[in-house]
């Protein structure tokens, strides 16, 4: 009787010291391996915080956020530039809203088609095409809008648009060989994959019994959809869009390749623009110290959004699925 | 009882639903269809553009002295690509894991929910902002390289490595690792011995989709490993080259023989991800079946 | 245990109609004023199926007739030739062990199998002389007439008066909602305990509350007949009665078909029985359709005495 307690008792007998060290080794490993994610981040904001520290202060950051000249300077030491990120910021909203504008509503009607319209013969192979389109490295995406897609299709498309709505500020022409058109119009078909997998993955996860009560109530498949499995998966909708927007911000290759490299706010969508991240990596290699911190407070700036608009995601989700599981009316 | 009186509706109101009904289903096509257009055509002109101009000089030779005539291939592309891969691979992978581990073994330490936290904000950040970090931290110290491109790749790969490990390592099941407790195991001795085989092929396919998303990065390399012209093998202080990098140069520039290469690149890297993509997901697919 | 009909009758809670006990197989004879709807084609084409000769033994009034059917899926066939007849207003229980198809059947009387891709019916079901399976009937239709409660309550994840008024909003109701989703509520037997928090979740009810919720959402469409999937299996003891004396209540109004695997339930809410058994094919068959009273005294077959009495297997 008493051995037995002892010997399942680990504390009450003298174990071998080796496993016991294994332990701790092990639980010290381990977290290390975690601290060093939080490090990374912490490192991440604070150097680059720093660095472009001396861009804000000598720019103020109000000007910095909604200026419209970008002026570098070629000082080793000190900021004798002008930085301001305004027209940046705009052509990074300008495309990133006509994504996900093109986007969202194409990422629901795949993801419904995929949950509830094809059979599972249809549907999983085309689930998996979207997975797998996804990884496209984006610099294919690039090369692929500016060699192939944007002057074949959306050309023409462009030019249509501004003959006939020309006279609405955003449709005005001419039409540039690289504009935020272009740019905004490839990213959606770039975020479409990550947003349908998203909202496939959520349709798919609303109760067959709930599909059920509608069908046995005479709704129409339409009706299901439309009116079951859409609004029970709101909050994951708005969550995935969010997703898609932070990459939508965050993208860079394809946009620096089809944006144009604009100077100045257009309000058309069909003249040069230029993008935040853009801007970094079409600049980077002709800057001087200077000019590339000033490019690093460009990047904080983007950093800042994403980590916002992603926070705010979770924030509404968490919200949404709050009251679901209550009262809406 | 008026009970009669919702059925009137019936007639025009049901053939207007059956209508609605066929109509957005119509719609609901064509929304498939407009998006799976562009998609397919984005592997399609890749192979047709790419496969004329994919000769053996191409996968086996390095620019020619000149950018503007044709002939010359992207093989110091290819060498970075694969070298700082393999790098990123190695750092990222045992501090991934590890972080996962931790997440599992020991959820009620009071750091797991911030590193989960953590790492899901890390996946957020756009990859040209780490190029930017590295930069700062590292470029400006030891120079651009091999290895400082692979550390902002590596820092890419790290968080969708952790939150994958984490979800496939809390798969396993408790009666398994109670049973190697059961045994007088210690919990290193279970992690290793039953935890980590029991999870191997489902945090290789986390792994492989990482290197894939990885690889196909172009900004933090714009930052970080510069360029190159012909291979590199050093680890560190010399410029770098890969890929995307190259595609990314020859893309925007003017010359049709440049223009031509970069075609021939990109199916040389949509070959490469998709390939790695596909294998994960076979030994997913094979894993759920056993 | 042995079920007599001496212990349905004790157990069988407050009947509005005591002749229904004595005569089960008989339709009443008068209708409440205007709750029954008078039948109307489904079909969009208006041609009446050609008359035909029912056998002596179906009841007077069907409302739903299943002659030779089978259903498959895939190329397994669930249920082989089965033929039954459903009398109108009055409770018909599908009973059997687990895999003779009695949930099948079920769904076949409003085409909820036509939702499980590979499903396939050999045969007719019968509703008002027309065979729903015929090409230009229209299953959206079938089902807002042949309304379905489900083993699991299944409330939407929506306001309480929201989940009533779901249906009578596809159909375009545009009367007094307020007045219907009351009506229905009412009739459910659920109104006294929702009345204040009609804008509260569904989801927020109790087991029993949610069942009779889907029970009012199904009332709130007006179908004629309503099919119901073990209604009471995932409920307690006190909400199955409730649910019991709900379906004794509703049967003036509508048609009720049941599967259930309770003996008792079936003995004492039922006015028919179907008993349906596994053959050796794991296909579903009938082994004899008769009044309630008369399965659970003096049974036919040897196999209906063996699975009421619980020494079945």
């Amino acid at each position: 009787m008493t051995s037995r307690t002892t010997t399942l008792n680990p504390g009450g007998i003298a174990s071998s010291g080796r496993g016991r060290l294994g332990d701790r080794a092990f639980r010290w490993a381990v977290a290390a391996g975690g601290i060093t994610v939080l490090l990374i981040l912490a490192l991440m904001i604070g150097s680059t915080t720093l660095d472009a520290l001396p861009v804000f202060s000598s720019q103020g950051i109000v000007d910095f956020l909604t200026g419209i000249t970008w002026d570098p300077g070629v000082s080793r030491t000190e900021i004798t530039g002008t930085y301001q990120a305004g027209v940046f910021m705009f052509g990074t909203l300008v495309t990133s809203l006509l994504a996900i504008t093109l986007a969202l509503p194409l990422s629901i009607a795949i993801a419904l088609f995929l949950s509830d319209v094809a059979g599972p013969r249809v549907a999983r192979p085309l689930a998996y095409l979207v997975e797998l389109l996804a990884a496209i490295p984006s610099v294919v995406y690039g090369l692929w809008g500016l060699h192939f897609f944007a002057p074949t299709v959306l050309k023409p498309v462009a030019k249509f648009l501004s003959e006939t709505l020309g006279f609405i500020p955003i449709f005005e022409g001419p039409v540039v060989a690289f504009n935020p058109f272009y740019a905004g119009v490839v990213l959606a078909i770039m975020i479409l994959p990550i947003i349908t997998a998203i909202v496939h993955e959520i349709f798919r996860a609303a109760p067959a019994a709930e599909r059920q009560a509608a069908y046995a109530l005479g709704a129409t498949r339409w009706e299901v959809m439309w009116q079951v499995v859409v609004p029970r998966s709101r909050p994951g909708i708005v969550g995935a869009t969010m997703l898609g927007l932070g990459r939508a911000l965050g993208e860079t290759i394809a946009i620096a390749l089809l944006i144009g490299g604009g100077t100045t706010i257009n309000i058309s969508l069909f003249q040069q623009g230029e993008s935040i991240a853009a801007k970094i990596v079409n600049t980077f290699q002709e800057s001087a110290p200077e000019a590339i911190d000033a490019l690093i407070a460009l990047g904080v700036t983007l950093f800042a959004i994403t980590i916002v608009i992603n926070m705010a995601a979770r924030l509404i989700v968490r919200r949404l699925g709050d009251l679901s599981g209550e009262a809406i009316s | 009882m008026t009970a009669a009186v919702s059925l009137r509706a019936t007639g025009a109101r049901a053939r207007r639903r059956a209508f609605v009904n066929a109509a957005m289903h119509a719609v609901l096509g064509l929304a498939v269809l407009a998006a799976l257009v562009p998609l397919f055509l984005i592997i399609a002109v890749t192979i047709a553009q790419g496969l004329p101009a994919m000769t053996t000089e191409f996968l086996t030779s390095t620019f020619n002295f000149s950018r503007r005539v044709q002939g010359g291939g992207y093989l110091h592309g290819l060498i970075g690509t694969l070298y700082m891969g393999g790098l990123a691979t190695l750092m990222a992978v045992p501090i991934g894991i590890a972080a996962a581990l931790f997440l599992t073994e020991f959820p009620r330490s009071r750091l797991a929910a911030p590193i989960r936290f953590f790492a899901d904000v890390m996946t957020g950040v756009p990859s040209v902002f780490v190029g930017l970090f590295v930069y700062a931290v590292l470029v400006r110290q030891i120079g651009f390289g091999t290895f400082v491109g692979a550390v902002s790749l590596a820092i890419i790969m790290l968080p969708i490595i952790v939150r994958s490990a984490e979800e496939i390592l809390r798969t396993v099941p408790g009666d398994l690792k109670r049973g190697s407790y059961a045994l007088g195991a210690r919990q290193w001795q279970t992690v290793f011995r039953v935890t980590l085989p029991a999870a191997a092929s489902g945090l290789t396919t986390g792994v492989m989709l990482a290197v894939a998303r990885a690889l196909g990065e172009t900004a933090p390399l714009v930052l970080t490993a510069l360029a190159a012209q012909t291979v590199v093998l050093d680890f560190q202080g010399q410029g770098q080259t890969a890929l995307p990098l190259l595609i990314f140069r020859e893309a925007r520039g003017a010359f049709a023989a440049g223009q031509e290469r970069a075609w021939a690149g990109a199916l040389e890297l949509m070959a490469l991800v998709l390939v790695l993509s596909i294998v994960a997901r076979a030994i997913a697919t094979r894993r759920a079946a056993r | 245990m042995r079920v007599t009909t001496e212990s349905a009758t004790m157990t069988t809670p407050t009947m509005t109609d005591p002749a229904v006990e004595a005569t089960p197989s008989q339709p009443p004879e008068i209708r409440p004023p205007g709750a029954m709807v008078p039948p109307r084609p489904i079909a969009r084409a208006r041609d009446a199926s050609a008359p035909r000769n029912e056998p002596e033994a179906r009841p007077a009034n069907p409302a739903v007739e299943l002659s030779d059917v089978s259903i498959f899926y895939g190329a397994f066939r669930a249920v082989r030739d089965v033929s039954f007849s459903v009398p109108a207003h009055a409770i018909t229980a599908l009973i059997g062990p687990s895999g003779s198809g009695k949930s099948t059947l079920l769904r076949a009387i409003n085409r909820m199998n036509d939702l499980t891709p590979g499903s396939r019916l050999d045969g007719e079901v019968r509703y008002h002389g027309t065979n729903l399976y015929r090409a230009d009937v229209d299953p959206v239709e079938v089902r807002r007439r042949i309304g379905m409660v489900f083993q699991k309550p299944n409330p939407f994840p929506k306001s309480i008066y929201d989940n009533v008024a779901f249906g009578p909003r596809l159909n375009g109701y545009r009367d007094n909602m307020d007045e219907l989703v009351e009506r229905s509520l009412r009739q459910a037997a659920l109104w006294d305990e929702v009345k204040d928090k009609l804008k509260q979740s569904g989801l927020a009810l109790s087991g029993g509350q949610q069942q009779r919720l889907c029970i009012a959402r199904t009332i709130a469409v007006e179908p004629e007949i309503i099919l119901m999937d073990e209604p009471a299996s995932a409920l307690d003891p006190r909400s199955t009665l409730q649910i019991e004396e709900l379906m004794a209540e509703l049967k003036e109004n509508y048609t009720i078909v049941i599967v259930t695997h309770n003996m008792q339930q079936a003995a004492r809410a039922s006015d028919r029985t179907v008993f349906l058994n596994m053959g050796d094919d794991r296909a579903g068959y009938v082994v004899e359709v008769d009044d309630t009273v008369k399965i659970f005294t003096n049974p036919r077959e040897q196999l209906t005495e063996d699975y009421i009495s619980g020494r079945f297997g």
